[in-house]
């Protein structure tokens, strides 16, 4: 094989690749597959095992604390002091609910951009053309994610007025610790839905790669709600 | 490290516009971050050399005062750490960087500025947790840091902290190299590189990458619950709070015993390459061996319990990890007996990879027999926390990794530098290897069974410890002079080795296809892979007429403008080809000094230094936003 | 550029069977209808003191979590191989989370 031939392949390989469609070039891959795509769906693994590991440590140490106050059951302390059970159910339904809508949102935010460009139907009602709105449900998803933290820094700083903190007891320790990695994700995620409806807003969000560029956002968003689900059941209802 | 790792691309006329000092620091290239990491790695092996020596120059004799109680506990804590975090995963990093796009057909990795990021985090990290020693403030915890003896109530100095915050570090580093090798391996195959064609290097690093990507997690959990019981104040590991002793070591063995096969793994595929070169034949039982190593992979998560038979678990639990533990030696030994029949009625040259390579087999099968001992409860209880326990774990680690990364050293020599190491040197360096080593660990089994605990500095005459501890530090004073020749010739061997070509070796696999060392872009032309055995395809057919070969896979991909597997001899520019390259970027570095200074803002915390842990912290993570934005950004070519 | 013509042989084929908004809509109100139906049931004294209350909130739990990673996540439509990564993932995770219960008694036999 002589260069100029492999140089004449190269070539042809290398078009598409040109700087003027920066962002937009996409990289041969073996499964057709992209590469981000499969390294979010990998890191996803890893999380399995990251709260798998926060959640079995809450469930050993369930019931071991030596003082209160309890998640589920009063407390009196030595000096006559009650301390009621500590979890706020009604206010963590309410916020476990708000987290689920946001996945809704989402997964509408992803389905708006990669209907882009498709006709409309003249018909088309108010539903329809509101699915079509990228921005709409990308606001939506950041709003109710913020939502959700919300309820829960009320949550923490309610139960630190209750007198329980990270330092109180096995139960303090590891219900902040496990609540607040999953609150800490979902900041990450609120911060990454924001980025995308900036990038919506200034040059709008369409194509391929753009599709793409969601669709591992919407991948970590639903994973985050997901941990929620489990967390909500194993924390917070079963006694 | 980058300014040692002098650039070694002897007789290359194409590279010289590419060798100055940025040129390393902002590089993005795979074989260029692998042979950093090579350089680091094995500087880091001298370090962890150096504190072994001296443990062993302390227990030469009963009773010695060579180093104080307080050095002893530093020195063998940071030997483990050095070895297990610092010198074998990075060595294993080296070669999964090298070799993996060169085996599997790729021009690079498929996030080349993620695996440079992996690397700078790397070299911090390892800075992070080793300069403590030259202080006498390092770890003193053991390589395991079991919790509470960690937490501040029994080691109140500052100590642990960097331990605790430096794994945190090498932990990032570890997960971002494993989720780029993961998509590589899936995504960056060549056209017709099926998943059973992939060489038996890059199959074992597969699974590799999915065993870190599992039990980092939760040392990860694990530490952060120290750092928070060290620094807020939380009750993760207070016994008085009620806390479980046991915690730190389920949730660290969970993590331990995968790291166990994280270490090995690597130097199996290594040896699977080298064995089927030099014995002219195909690997035998290719599909068993990746099945095995995926049976490995997944009993090494159900197994770790096996480290704390002594804690009491009960009769239940004790069978049931006794079992898995007996399990696992069956897809371990089934590798050990395809390499023998790999090598059996072959051709073989036994050059000083070959040697390497059969010394694993025979080491490790000596270390692999002591941990089916292990297995048993009963005969675990006489073994734990003895000499016995050290003596297996160094056969499988130092008589298995050590010897595997060595023989991948000896064989991917000539392919990274273009020059052959030095023949008569390397087997000074092996003999003097195997022999040292033997010297070294074999007599533990003895003190071990006499009695002798670990991690003690001194010990009275008179117990019958007193030959088997001389024979032991005599055999590392060898292990000395070994790697010195090592060091002389691997160094000197860039300069005044005999010039290889592209298959010195011949073997069988993509990467000795083109130029040695590589051009940047890898290959002119991507291949199209119809066997397992490309190249003896190509040069021996009668070698590989039993295999199967087809087309099938390849045809479903139209525009990867691929040709038949060919040798390539010329070397150009990626320019001169038109292939796009990523720019080289300084970005990965800068966020990795960021992520690294955010983390050691911590240290200051426990000295009510709040305002300084803030000022670092904040400023840290300021860089690492500032250099995560400018990195995603920035187009990569 | 030519990806797209082979992209999209690939994504074609998957984009097919993605629900629509209504049906997305659906899956949201089920995943309602389950919240409601265990913190309901975590108000009812009588339930609670079933040993089959633990159990019943831990298929339910399940139930949504598989609802939104098969069809959120598309996972039930997408490539098999995202499949194989996070279901092997989760398997370890949860025998993981099993064998730590059962050493620190919280679950026996």
């Amino acid at each position: 094989m002589t260069a100029q031939t492999a140089a004449a392949h190269a070539q042809g390989h290398a078009h598409g690749h040109d700087a003027h469609d920066a962002h937009e070039h996409h990289h041969y891959t073996t499964t057709g597959l992209d590469n981000r795509k499969v390294a979010v769906w990998t890191f996803i693994g890893s999380e399995c095992m990251l709260f798998a590991s926060l959640i079995s440590t809450y469930l050993i140490y369930k019931g071991k604390s030596v003082i209160g106050p309890f998640p589920h059951t009063e407390w009196t302390d030595p000096a006559g002091k009650v301390y009621k059970a500590i979890l706020d159910i009604p206010v963590t339904s309410a916020s476990t609910f708000v987290l689920l809508m946001s996945s809704f949102a989402m997964v509408l935010a992803l389905q708006a951009v990669q209907l882009k460009g498709k006709p409309l139907a003249p018909t088309a009602g108010w539903w329809e053309r509101l699915q079509r709105s990228s921005q709409f449900w990308l606001l939506a998803t950041a709003l109710l994610g913020t939502v959700f933290l919300g309820f829960q820094s009320y949550e923490f700083t309610s139960f630190v007025h209750e007198g329980l903190t990270i330092k109180t007891n096995l139960f303090g320790s590891t219900f902040f610790t496990l609540t607040g990695f999953h609150g800490a994700h979902v900041t990450v995620g609120v911060l990454w839905l924001m980025s995308l409806l900036w990038i919506d807003r200034s040059r709008g969000l369409a194509g391929k790669n753009d599709e793409l560029l969601v669709d591992i956002c919407a991948l970590y968003w639903h994973f985050v709600d997901v941990v929620w689900i489990a967390i909500f059941t194993l924390i917070y209802l079963i006694k | 490290m980058a300014t040692i790792a002098a650039p070694t691309h002897a007789g290359t006329a194409a590279a010289s516009e590419n060798t100055g000092i940025w040129s390393w620091i902002s590089t993005v290239d795979h074989k260029r971050i692998g042979t950093m990491y090579l350089w680091t790695a094995l500087f880091f092996f001298l370090v962890g050399g150096l504190e072994a020596t001296l443990i062993r120059t302390q227990l030469m004799r009963p009773n010695m005062g060579f180093v104080s109680a307080e050095t002893y506990n530093q020195l063998f804590t940071m030997h483990g750490t050095t070895m297990v975090f610092l010198a074998v995963m990075p060595l294993s990093a080296a070669f999964f960087n090298y070799l993996i796009p060169l085996q599997i057909g790729a021009r690079d990795v498929a996030f080349p500025r993620l695996n440079a990021f992996s690397y700078w985090v790397y070299l911090l990290g390892g800075i992070f947790i080793t300069v403590p020693i030259l202080f006498q403030i390092a770890p003193d915890g053991g390589w395991f840091g079991y919790a509470p003896l960690t937490t501040t109530q029994f080691s109140a100095g500052p100590n642990i902290d960097f331990w605790v915050i430096g794994l945190q570090i090498l932990g990032v580093s570890s997960l971002a190299a494993a989720f780029n090798f993961i998509t590589t391996i899936i995504n960056m195959r060549a056209p017709g590189m099926t998943l059973m064609r992939l060489p038996m290097f890059t199959w074992m690093s597969f699974v590799v990458q999915f065993l870190l990507v599992l039990a980092f997690p939760p040392i990860t959990v694990a530490l952060v619950f120290l750092l928070f019981d060290r620094f807020f104040g939380t009750t993760f590991y207070a016994i008085a709070a009620g806390a479980d002793p046991l915690l730190w070591q389920h949730l660290f063995w969970v993590f331990g015993h995968p790291e166990v096969y994280i270490l090995i793994l690597p130097a199996f595929g290594l040896v699977s390459e080298v064995l089927p070169t030099f014995s002219k034949k195909p690997l035998f039982g290719y599909n068993v061996m990746v099945y095995s190593g995926i049976m490995i992979g997944f009993l090494g998560f159900g197994v770790w319990a096996h480290h704390m038979f002594a804690v009491g678990m009960g009769a239940i639990a004790d069978s049931i990890f006794s079992t898995m533990t007996m399990l696992i030696a069956i897809p371990t030994g089934v590798k050990i007996f395809n390499w023998i029949a790999t090598m059996w009625a072959g051709e073989i040259r036994f050059t000083v990879p070959m040697k390497f390579a059969i010394a694993l087999i025979a080491m490790f099968t000596i270390g692999g027999i002591s941990g089916v001992m292990h297995s048993s409860a009963p005969a675990d209880l006489q073994q734990t926390d003895t000499y016995f326990v050290v003596a297996h774990f160094h056969y499988v680690l130092f008589g298995g990794s050590i010897m595997g990364i060595f023989a991948g050293i000896y064989h991917y020599y000539p392919k990274m530098t273009g020059r052959f190491m030095h023949e008569g040197l390397g087997n000074v360096h092996f003999w003097l290897n195997l022999i040292g080593m033997n010297l070294t660990f074999f007599p533990m089994h003895f003190s071990g069974l006499l009695g002798m605990p670990r991690r003690v500095y001194q010990y009275d005459a008179g117990q019958g410890w007193d030959t088997f501890n001389l024979m032991s530090t005599y055999g590392t004073y060898l292990l000395v002079v070994a790697t010195a020749v090592f060091a002389w010739n691997f160094i000197r061997s860039r300069s005044t080795g005999a010039v290889a070509g592209n298959d010195p070796w011949g073997a069988a696999t993509l990467e000795w296809s083109i130029p040695s060392p590589p051009p940047e872009y890898n290959f002119a032309q991507i291949p199209e892979v119809t066997s397992r055995y490309p190249l003896w395809d190509l040069k021996d057919p009668a070698k590989t007429a039993g295999i199967e070969h087809s087309h099938a896979d390849a045809m479903t991909i139209t525009d990867a403008h691929a040709v038949p597997v060919h040798e390539e001899t010329e070397r150009h520019t990626a320019r001169e080809l038109g292939i796009p390259m990523p720019f080289p970027t300084a970005k990965p570095l800068f966020t990795a000094v960021g992520m690294v200074v955010m983390f050691s803002g911590l240290t200051f915390l426990r000295y009510d230094m709040f305002a300084v842990a803030m000022t670092v912290t904040i400023g840290g993570a300021a860089m690492l936003i500032g250099g995560l934005y400018a990195w995603l950004t920035a187009p990569l070519e | 550029m030519s990806h797209d013509s082979h992209a999209g042989a690939h994504a074609a084929h998957a984009e097919h069977h993605h629900p629509t908004g209504n049906q997305y809509a659906v899956i949201a109100l089920i995943l309602t209808v389950i919240t409601v139906v265990e913190v309901w049931a975590y108000y009812i004294p009588a339930l609670v003191a079933s040993p089959m209350f633990n159990p019943a909130l831990i298929v339910m739990s399940a139930a949504k979590f598989a609802i939104v990673v098969l069809f959120y996540m598309h996972l039930k439509f997408d490539s098999r191989l995202f499949r194989v990564i996070f279901t092997g993932s989760l398997i370890v995770a949860m025998c993981t989370i099993v064998a730590l219960l059962f050493l620190f008694h919280k679950l026996s036999l």
